[in-house]
């Protein structure tokens, strides 16, 4: 098993943004993480990256406790955070040798083999010498990618990958992804629902901080046959808040 | 490791205009305050004393300008993300971050060199005095630079962080003041003020000015940057 999520919580004050979440994911897999704006899927992500500790449960990533050994965890993992974040004053090339420095290519042939890699599986050798502030946003994307694809790591976290795409790159990106998926464990987050159904070999949807659904697209159809992917999602996500707002009252009760 | 996250940083001051804007702003402040109010030629002495005087004043301010960044602008970015779901523990980002600020003060402060050789054109300084004096200034910027990243790790705002700094850095160096301090014997036992007297910046300063390396002077400038990076450790993982 490439990543196992037990139980984990976060609270913020308060607040519980993520409510006992468990899942696994193996070799193979491409999870499709699913859920309305605020549901928790980047929180569960961030905890799984070792960025933000867990209220509580924990992450084994590739054998290692997020929560022990956050170090080994973040070098097993390729991530690429929400809106693909990137030091704009640096040129792609400059920031992609700053990454396989830190990811412990020690020798400049090593350093140069793997940025080369990175830039030509998502194409930035046009602009690779430009700084990345002054790319679009489809090339940033793509910088975030090159960043998260660098050390050839056996577990992608993509948080919202094809965000802010136009529909060649958004193809582009499911190409790439389907590529690499059989070496790897990919988990990916999205609101779009035909992303799911054309990439994914799992879906799991979060509500309100809970794990609502986990199986495969083709359960996930039978739940209500004939209806579109969005309206299953929607009366699955609607049932949830009811639910969740009643045992959000017990917590607080419990609390008081 | 350290090394690569100190690299990235310090390159990163010269990748805007800013940082030569800083240097030579910084060049004319300090060298101009040498010249024309601590008399630098009028004194008739060969060494850099006129020089080191101003250096905490220009250090309050110059200081925050430097570390303003270091954290803030990874928040406000979202680079902190990336940095913090790199193979890299809290230490090595905050002692690769702190070192470049570090660097680039140092170097400021380092480009003052012609004054040293104006001095030893015109007369014939004591270059240990200088040496001590280079030292004590390099010292003091590191702590001066602690305060300034822990202050800038507590937000994401480069001029809350600024401010923050500059306030810190003020009280610091009013405690070791004469005036201050004897305000505050007319309320405290003579331990007290002695104690606070001692936590203050100026007095540690000035025996290096003066020659002197005391190690309790220089224990003093390190524990104050240990301490507040210890500080900006835990503000980055709470």
């Amino acid at each position: 098993m490439m990543i196992e999520v037990k139980g984990l919580v976060k609270d913020y004050g308060t607040h519980r943004v993520v409510n006992h979440v468990s899942f696994n994911v193996k070799r193979g897999d491409i999870l499709g993480f699913l859920g309305p704006n605020g549901a928790g899927k980047t929180t569960t992500m961030k905890m799984i990256t070792g960025f933000i500790t867990p209220t509580a449960g924990t992450a084994i990533v590739s054998g290692h406790d997020v929560r022990s050994a956050p170090v080994a965890v973040k070098r097993a993992i390729g991530y690429l955070p929400e809106s693909a974040p990137a030091y704009g004053e640096m040129t792609v090339e400059e920031f992609l040798y700053f990454i396989a420095e830190v990811r412990g290519y020690r020798t400049a042939i090593a350093r140069k083999e793997r940025v080369r890699h990175a830039i030509a599986q998502t194409h930035l050798a046009s602009v690779s010498g430009q700084t990345i502030e002054t790319l679009s946003k489809g090339y940033r994307q793509r910088v975030g990618f090159a960043q998260a694809l660098l050390h050839d790591p056996d577990i992608l976290i993509l948080d919202e990958p094809t965000d802010g795409l136009d529909p060649n790159q958004k193809n582009e990106v499911r190409t790439l992804i389907k590529s690499m998926a059989a070496r790897k464990a990919v988990v990916l987050s999205t609101h779009i629902l035909e992303e799911v159904d054309a990439i994914c070999t799992r879906i799991i949807i979060i509500s309100r901080g809970r794990l609502v659904v986990d199986e495969t697209p083709e359960a996930f159809r039978k739940r209500k046959p004939g209806a579109r992917l969005d309206e299953i999602f929607r009366s699955l996500t609607e049932e949830d808040e009811a639910a969740t707002a009643l045992s959000a009252n017990e917590i607080s009760k419990e609390k008081s | 490791m350290i090394f690569t996250l100190f690299k990235r940083e310090f390159l990163g001051y010269f990748r805007s205009p800013v940082a030569y804007v800083f240097l030579v702003v910084f060049l004319v402040a300090s060298v101009g305050l040498s010249f024309f109010v601590g008399n630098f030629f009028k004194n008739n002495t060969a060494s850099l004393e006129s020089y080191f005087m101003f250096l905490p004043w220009l250090f309050l301010f110059f200081a925050p300008a430097v570390g303003m960044r270091l954290w803030a602008e990874e928040k406000r970015s979202g680079t902190l993300e990336l940095l913090f779901t790199l193979p890299v523990t809290t230490l090595q980002t905050v002692l690769g971050k702190f070192f470049a600020a570090w660097a680039f003060l140092a170097l400021a402060v380092f480009l003052s060199f012609p004054m040293a050789l104006t001095a030893a054109y015109l007369g014939d300084p004591d270059w240990g005095t200088m040496f001590a004096g280079y030292t004590g200034a390099f010292l003091m910027a590191g702590s001066f630079l602690g305060i300034c990243s822990l202050t800038s790790a507590l937000t994401r705002n480069q001029v809350i962080s600024f401010v923050l700094s500059v306030i810190v850095c003020f009280i610091l160096m009013l405690l070791g003041w004469s005036v201050f301090n004897g305000a505050l014997g007319a309320v405290l036992p003579v331990q007290a003020v002695d104690f606070v007297a001692n936590c203050g910046l100026i007095p540690h300063y000035e025996s290096f000015t003066k020659g002197i390396l005391d190690p309790r002077d220089t224990i003093y400038f390190l524990s104050l940057a240990g301490l507040t990076l210890f500080l900006n450790i835990l503000a980055l993982e709470r």
